[in-house]
């Protein structure tokens, strides 16, 4: 069985100006100790998918469908459910390491509260193992750093105590919502190093957002294309780099300069993307395809094309080239 | 050919009071750019990279006398532009335009589109007919990709990228022979950052600007530049043109950014070896003595700490004591 299953979950928001749909039929699965990449540029509904799942959407969200977490039905439960099930089994980790960690608390404080909330640890045993976490996330002279606030440490080191602080109860699910975009290069690499080995050490599922393709590459084994509030790709990660069928998961591989390329080529994809108060009919993307006809105007379904494979295109690109 | 810009020993430097100082001692100084020197010739770019917090935008802002600044900014070999009063500078100031990172934030958004991209012409050309300026402003819209009939929109109707492209409009619409971009895609969609940077090369083949491109990406930079400046605290560590600085650099630091870079293949990615780097950027209030990398580096030797390195060699320079290609040990 899945560990986390979701079965067409749709996030509509209230506005002023109408309905937002954000996120639109979505369905994905993860078994135990899998990675899985969500690619998307912002508007796509990729964090919107991950508040769904840690019942963190905004209060005017809509949502329907179904959401398992280990056979239990999450989506819509009680905060006493999901609190029972916050970061002791499905812990998040967010963008800005800075917004997400409290100034006016000291990292042993915060760090300890989830021991202390979740395990019922005493005071003093919590920090104890906090402080080994944030020795396992390679933060030097943790003893004497975790009673320091969060100003007094770089971006880098503030989203290694981010990480410690989700990985404190050991989860079976971890959700990184671009966990290094804020980051400069160098420390990314050590970010998803680090979240590669603590991912095989502690053996979690994990759920990768991002918009960088090239860090996807390195650490997912499936990968899921979003664009407009849908599904458009999905995919075990070699074969969607390697032989990319839809045309915007071709388009956005080609729009991105590779350092390794002789002249870092890059194929811009014309036009704007979706405004979703008032989405294009039928395919997000077909504005902007180059292959788009008449049929486009019809969603195409997420369709199964090739072992472990889906994609909703009418025309995906092996077709048009047939 | 002469330069456009010759940029000598740029310094840049903020006093830094301590809390508890009291208001007559000397404050201490934080060097936020130190000694940076290079040519810029017309029709070319200049990519500037760097970590955050290495100089790279202070080190625009110091060109343009947005901060203060000490060294020699010789422009077209005639005027050194930081000897000149803010009066004098004025006329310059049309050579030289600007477009920077948040596309929304750079527009004032009580501004119609068509006010925004008039404003430079109202203060650098102040003779300039109200119907000539819109004319003109009309022509600009139409050059970078905006259709013309939203002239009398505000910022907020348009998307990041058109925004972008109203940020460009604005800085073309005077003529500038030198456009500085200050990460003008990194905050852009992936699919919208091919678009902006194909826009500015171009302008810049249509109309010869010079451009100074500073990213944090090294992809992008890449492909827009010509010739590619490195910097870390402060300080220029390698400057080469832009297939040299890629395919054969010389300096550690240069290697271990390019290294970090993800590359969208998974078989090559995960295959990958880096040159990490141990803990972060020394704070730049206490830059360690000699080479300022020397504390980060693996190949740091004792006499890094007594001997700053200048930047040294032709068209390709390293400010290295100990410069050559990655060593296998190095690489993790």
């Amino acid at each position: 069985m899945a560990l986390l299953q979701i079965k067409d979950l749709s996030v509509t928001f209230d506005s002023q100006d109408g309905p937002v749909h954000a996120v639109n039929n979505l369905s994905l699965s993860i078994d135990k100790g899998q990675t899985l990449g969500i690619v998307g540029e912002s508007g796509s509904g990729k964090s919107q998918t991950a508040f769904s799942i840690m019942g963190l959407l905004a209060g005017n969200g809509r949502t329907s469908g179904s959401i398992k977490f280990d056979g239990q039905e999450i989506l819509g439960a009680s905060p006493k459910v999901l609190n029972s099930l916050r970061a002791k089994r499905i812990a998040m980790i967010f963008q800005d390491p800075m917004t997400s960690l409290n100034p006016y608390m000291k990292i042993a404080d915060q760090m300890a509260e989830v021991l202390t909330l979740h395990q019922g640890m005493s005071k003093r045993d919590a920090v104890a193992e906090c402080v080994r976490m944030l020795d396992a996330v390679k933060i030097p002279a943790a003893k004497e750093r975790i009673r320091l606030y969060p100003h007094e440490f770089s971006g880098g080191m503030r989203q290694r105590v981010m990480i410690a602080m989700s990985l404190l109860c050991r989860p079976d699910l971890l959700i990184a919502d671009e966990p290094t975009t804020a980051l400069d290069v160098t420390v990314q690499a050590q970010i998803m190093d680090l979240l590669n080995d603590l991912q095989r050490e502690f053996g979690m599922a994990t759920v990768l957002i991002t918009h960088d393709l090239g860090v996807v590459a390195g650490f997912c084994e499936k990968v899921l294309v979003m664009y407009g509030g849908r599904v458009m790709e999905s995919a075990p990660t070699d074969p969607l780099f390697a032989q990319p069928t839809h045309p915007y998961t071709r388009g956005l591989l080609g729009a991105v300069p590779r350092v390794d390329d002789e002249d870092a080529s890059m194929t811009a994809i014309p036009g704007n993307p979706p405004n979703m108060a008032s989405p294009p009919s039928g395919c997000p993307f077909r504005p902007r395809c180059n292959y788009a006809g008449e049929d486009c105007y019809v969603m195409p379904p997420l369709a199964d094309f090739a072992p472990g494979r889906a994609r909703a295109c009418h025309r995906p690109v092996e077709k048009v080239i047939a | 050919m002469t330069a456009l810009v010759s940029v000598r020993d740029l310094n840049v430097t903020f006093p830094i009071a301590r809390p508890g100082d009291m208001p007559w001692t000397a404050p201490r100084l934080l060097r936020a750019v130190n000694g940076v020197s290079f040519d810029l010739e017309p029709g070319q770019t200049l990519g500037v990279v760097g970590e955050s917090g290495c100089g790279k935008s202070t080190m625009a802002r110091g060109l343009i006398q947005m901060v203060p600044a000490t060294g020699q900014v010789i422009w077209e070999g005639k005027t050194d532009l930081l000897s000149l009063s803010p009066r004098q500078m004025k006329p310059h100031r049309a050579d030289i335009q600007m477009v920077f990172q948040d596309p929304l934030a750079s527009l004032n958004p009580r501004m119609t589109v068509g006010q925004i991209i008039a404003e430079p012409l109202r203060t650098h050309r102040p003779s300039m007919s109200a119907k000539d300026r819109r004319a003109s402003v009309a022509q600009m819209m139409e050059r970078v990709g905006l259709l013309p009939q939203m002239i009398n929109r505000y910022p907020h109707e348009f998307s990041g990228g058109q925004c972008q492209r109203i940020g460009i409009a604005r800085a073309l619409i005077v003529g500038p022979k030198l456009l500085i971009c200050d990460e003008p895609v990194s905050a852009l969609d992936v699919s919208i950052q091919a678009q902006v940077v194909d826009l500015l090369k171009e302008l810049q083949r249509d109309l010869g600007l010079a451009m100074i491109f500073i990213a944090h990406d090294l992809s992008v930079v890449k492909n827009i530049s010509h010739d590619v400046m490195v910097l870390y605290l402060g300080r220029v560590m390698e400057k080469a043109p832009r297939r040299e600085l890629y395919a054969n650099p010389q300096h550690p630091y240069t290697q271990a950014l390019l290294s970090a870079v993800p590359v969208p293949d998974p078989v090559i990615e995960r295959a990958k070896k880096i040159i990490a780097l141990d803990g972060d950027m020394p704070s730049p209030m206490s830059p360690p003595s000699g080479c300022v990398f020397r504390t980060r580096c693996a190949r740091a030797m004792p006499d890094c700490a007594t001997i700053v390195p200048q930047p040294e060699g032709g068209d390709h320079r390293v400010a290295c004591l100990h410069p050559g290609p990655v060593r296998d040990a190095e690489l993790v």
